[in-house]
């Protein structure tokens, strides 16, 4: 990549979780097994997902405007996840 | 009655969807693939098997809900063809947003593959009417991610709507469903989906033949 794409890239991380109310029961199983690795306190583990973007333009508001598109269409499955979008 | 069957790479269970239609319907099914536009003209009932899709990447049946034949089965689903999606079936009907909910993983993080009970909650639909209300089937389950989640306010509706066709009965709910619910169908009572697999129970080589009322309803043809 040559500094001329560089500029006109833009780096994103979504991030995906899911709602309030939703079971995780990975996240119970992940909460046991640091309990039986000795970590006490430790609560309400949620497992997520996060996805590394990049987009060929330099565009902002563009570029977050589609990654909102993105988490609706496809990255999220709005019945059950939330998402945040962060650009770089 | 005219029947097709969708087939997607990681699907497995088209194989016995196709055996199960053939038998009961009395004609095989057409296939359709993943790539099509269009459901051939004439099909009555479009059925989704189950499987692992796309190698259940992302969730289940995420990606499959994305590609071009899903817009084809929504477009006759809004004309009224009726449309069965079964285990990844069902996964990928409430992925292509066609059924309320979403089926998350199993409550005891396991995969299940057993017979269960499954209680008709509402015989009343085109794919139950072969079957009494309240009654009690015999039917296998084989999955991974057949935990039903839906917000309250959802859940009220398809309640007092009947649109829980099916639940899983007597202690036997394998994943910890909501309301113990094994199927859905939509509002307008043309889409099922439902996690058991009734077409590996048709007839005595399987060890009973609780399943064949489903595909009998949804044929249109008496039920042996």
């Amino acid at each position: 990549m040559d500094a001329f794409e560089e500029e006109h890239m833009i780096k994103a991380r979504v991030t995906v979780t899911l709602k309030n109310g939703v079971l995780d029961p990975q996240g119970k199983a992940i909460e046991g097994a640091l309990g039986s690795l000795g970590f006490d306190g430790v609560g309400h583990i949620r497992q997520g997902k996060v996805f590394d973007l990049e987009l060929q333009t330099a565009d902002r508001a563009k570029a977050e405007a589609d990654l909102k598109d993105m988490c609706e269409k496809l990255l999220a499955n709005t019945v059950i996840e939330n998402y945040t979008i962060a650009l770089a | 009655m005219k029947s097709a069957v969708v087939q997607l790479p990681g699907l497995n269970r088209d194989r016995d969807m196709i055996a199960a239609l053939t038998k009961i319907g009395g004609k095989a099914p057409v296939t359709v693939w993943q790539t099509e536009t269009e459901i051939p003209a004439g099909v009555d009932l479009i059925v989704i098997p189950g499987g692992f899709s796309y190698g259940d990447y992302l969730r289940c049946g995420a990606i499959a809900a994305r590609m071009p034949v899903m817009q084809a089965i929504k477009a006759k689903a809004d004309a009224g063809v009726k449309v069965l999606g079964v285990c990844n079936g069902f996964q990928i009907l409430l992925e292509a947003g066609m059924l309320p909910g979403a089926l998350m993983r199993n409550a005891s993080l396991k995969f299940v593959c057993r017979e269960i009970r499954l209680e008709v909650a509402n015989a009343d639909t085109a794919f139950t009417s072969a079957y009494a209300q309240g009654q009690v089937l015999r039917c296998p389950v084989a999955h991974h991610d057949g935990n039903y989640f839906a917000d309250p306010e959802t859940m009220a509706k398809i309640e007092g709507n009947g649109q829980v066709v099916f639940r899983y009965a007597e202690g036997t709910n394998p994943n910890g469903s909501m309301n113990d619910i094994a199927g859905v169908i939509n509002e307008k009572g043309n889409v099922l989906g439902m996690m058991p697999h009734p077409e590996n129970l048709i007839e005595a080589a399987h060890g009973g033949s609780d399943g064949r009322g489903l595909f009998a309803s949804a044929l249109d043809v008496i039920a042996a």
